[in-house]
């Protein structure tokens, strides 16, 4: 290896370039089989029977036919949780990034007393666990007589991504230059309308990558939707899912249960895979603080 | 400031009118008193409560609230079962992030520098792909993976045991993966890595990249390998990174309890994989106990504020704020 490393400037590969290149692609590749794997089994169980799902682990499906994807839809009620699933994290998102952006450009723009101590509280808010708050969050919400409805599933997503949203929409704004803003005050533009013709726009790369990292931890979120929102006709998909799955002991239809995963993972990743290439450019800006 | 403006630009750059306009006046009650309001209401808020709920016998239903000092907390220590999940948050929070980072950053490595000796530093080729791989777990919410992974494992239908069985294996015919006292925590700290190895490794490539080219040349033409690289170069100049996932992902080893919910919702087998979390949640929720459940919230918080003060303080005495850094 090392003699390799000394020769001069070699036109084709050494030999240690060769064998550690063997040796990092089998790697490689074994981790992609690792996470690609247990994906690939999950979709083709999909599409067995449940006497299918008994018989092997390996057979590909007799047919494949959309039954268990029906029955999970319809049956498991799949199809309801995941429109609850859409309505709140969408409205979660509207609003958490209209506030979020709001609380964090004055944040960064403006100074006035208690400036840094609201933003010390958001970072605070950032490192305490949600288990912490959350026996506390269940009356506040039974006192405001929101326990157990989407809005009030809402209004608590909302608060919940603040932290995140106002902590990395601040260091951005903080980047944005101040003349344009001032050339607006200049021109004549109110505060309202400056950040809303001028500063939100400008804003866009960061609020898309935002937008990004809070729609999925909002998509995932388990815990607040399980303690807060225990009506079933309620459910959004992640609780949804864990009922059908611990039900599924019982009734045994895993094949509508590995349906029911499917549906809830394919539209996400189907996303991703179009807009990956954006996506892994917002992750590299959420490492540049 | 350019010499055009100067006309209208009397005053120090910067600074806005001092007069309250009803605009202004407007404008900042919107911005910063509705988020702030909401924010207050359901975050700052119940953290409070919790602090004072934690030290009261409350029960949630009837109306007193005796005030009762410290028992809750020697309720506790003095709980085994309590002590047994905590024990399990605190093997979780010693391996996970370590595992996960390590196994991340190798991957990242491999990906962006470890390419061929010579010519211009680059990654072994394909790195595209497997970068766009690895992230998918990141995107299944962390109740699938759970569920996904419970199936996987299933003693007679899983994948595992049939691949085992397939291979001649016959003592894994209907092995309990997650029902055994042995197996099912570190089958629980490999679930929930796979879930976050791709994140991180994209985040470390990112990082990785945002190092000159240059200095990786420099280390080459002194002799330095790969893995010498490694770790005089890529780890030192990324360690600001390394401690952020560090953090991130201890948090979530103290929390772990989608993932543990879903594996094993009665704290596994001899509650081997018992949270600290699962068990708050089933006395809150299940028990109606809120002080004592508050109580929990208290100790895990503050779990999480040392283990956060353990690995800034680690950071500092290695070195993290006097090495080189790239102005």
């Amino acid at each position: 290896m090392n003699n390799a490393e000394h020769s001069s400037r070699p036109t084709r590969s050494t030999t240690g370039d060769t064998s550690f290149a063997v040796v990092s692609h089998a790697l490689l590749a074994l981790w992609a089989f690792l996470v690609i794997a247990p994906m690939l089994w999950t979709l083709l169980t999909s599409f067995k029977t449940t006497s299918e799902i008994f018989a092997s682990p390996f057979k590909l499906p007799a047919n494949f036919n959309f039954a268990n994807y029906a029955s999970a839809w319809q049956t498991a009620h799949i199809g309801t949780y995941f429109q609850n699933s859409v309505i709140v994290v969408f409205s979660a998102l509207f609003f958490v990034m209209l506030l979020g952006a709001m609380c964090a450009y004055v944040l960064a723009r403006f100074e006035f007393r208690g400036n840094r101590i609201i933003y010390y509280a958001m970072l605070a808010g950032l490192t305490f666990p949600i288990f912490l708050a959350i026996v506390p969050l269940f009356f506040v919400l039974k006192q405001i007589n929101l326990l157990n409805t989407l809005p009030g599933l809402i209004l608590t997503y909302v608060a919940f991504a603040l932290p995140f949203t106002v902590f990395f929409l601040y260091s951005f704004f903080r980047t944005l230059p101040y003349e344009i803003s001032e050339a607006a005050a200049i021109d004549g533009a109110g505060e309202w309308r400056t950040f809303f013709s001028i500063m939100l726009p400008m804003a866009r790369p960061g609020l898309a990558s935002v937008a990004i990292f809070n729609f999925l931890g909002l998509w995932n979120q388990y815990l607040i939707p399980v303690a807060l929102n225990t009506k079933e006709p309620n459910y959004v998909l992640s609780q949804g899912l864990a009922r059908f799955a611990s039900q599924a002991g019982y009734a045994v239809d895993f094949g509508a249960l590995f349906a029911a995963v499917v549906i809830t993972v394919a539209p996400v990743l189907v996303v991703y895979v179009i807009f990956q290439r954006q996506l892994q450019g917002s992750v590299s800006q959420g490492t540049m603080k | 400031m350019k010499a055009s403006t100067a006309v209208v630009d009397a005053g120090p750059p910067r600074r806005r009118t001092r007069r309250l306009t009803f605009d202004k006046a407007s404008f900042m009650l919107v911005f910063l008193g509705l988020p702030l309001a909401i924010y207050t209401m359901l975050v700052v808020s119940p953290f409070i409560q919790a602090i004072y709920y934690s030290m009261t016998s409350w029960n949630g239903f009837n109306k007193n609230m005796a005030f009762v000092g410290i028992r809750n907390y020697k309720k506790l220590f003095a709980n085994e079962t309590f002590m047994k999940a905590m024990g399990n948050n605190i093997e979780l929070v010693v391996i996970l992030p370590l595992v996960t980072i390590i196994l991340a950053l190798v991957l990242a490595s491999l990906v962006t520098v470890a390419g061929a000796s010579h010519g211009q530093t680059r990654g072994i080729g394909g790195a595209g792909f497997y970068r766009v791989v690895s992230f998918f777990p990141y995107t299944i919410p962390a109740i699938v993976i759970g569920i996904m992974w419970q199936q996987i494992f299933d003693p007679s239908n899983g994948l595992v045991n049939g691949v085992l069985t397939a291979l001649g294996l016959d003592r894994f015919d209907s092995f309990a993966w997650l029902g055994n006292e042995v197996t099912a925590m570190p089958v629980s700290i490999f679930v929930i890595m796979w879930g976050f190895v791709g994140f991180y490794m994209v985040l470390f490539v990112a990082a990785i990249k945002g190092i000159p080219a240059e200095i990786y040349e420099a280390a080459r033409i002194d002799g330095a390998g790969r893995f010498r690289t490694a770790v005089s170069i890529t780890i030192p100049l990324i360690r600001d990174n390394v401690q952020t996932a560090y953090i991130y992902m201890g948090i979530l080893a103290l929390d772990a309890f989608v993932y543990m919910q879903a594996m094993n919702p009665g704290g596994g087998p001899a509650n081997s994989t018992l949270t600290m979390s699962q068990y708050l949640y089933t006395t809150a929720f299940s028990k109606g106990q809120f002080g004592l459940a508050c109580a929990m919230g208290v100790v895990l918080g503050a779990l999480t504020m040392i283990f956060s003060g353990i690995v800034f303080m680690v950071n500092r005495l290695t070195g993290g704020r006097d090495e080189v850094t790239m102005a």
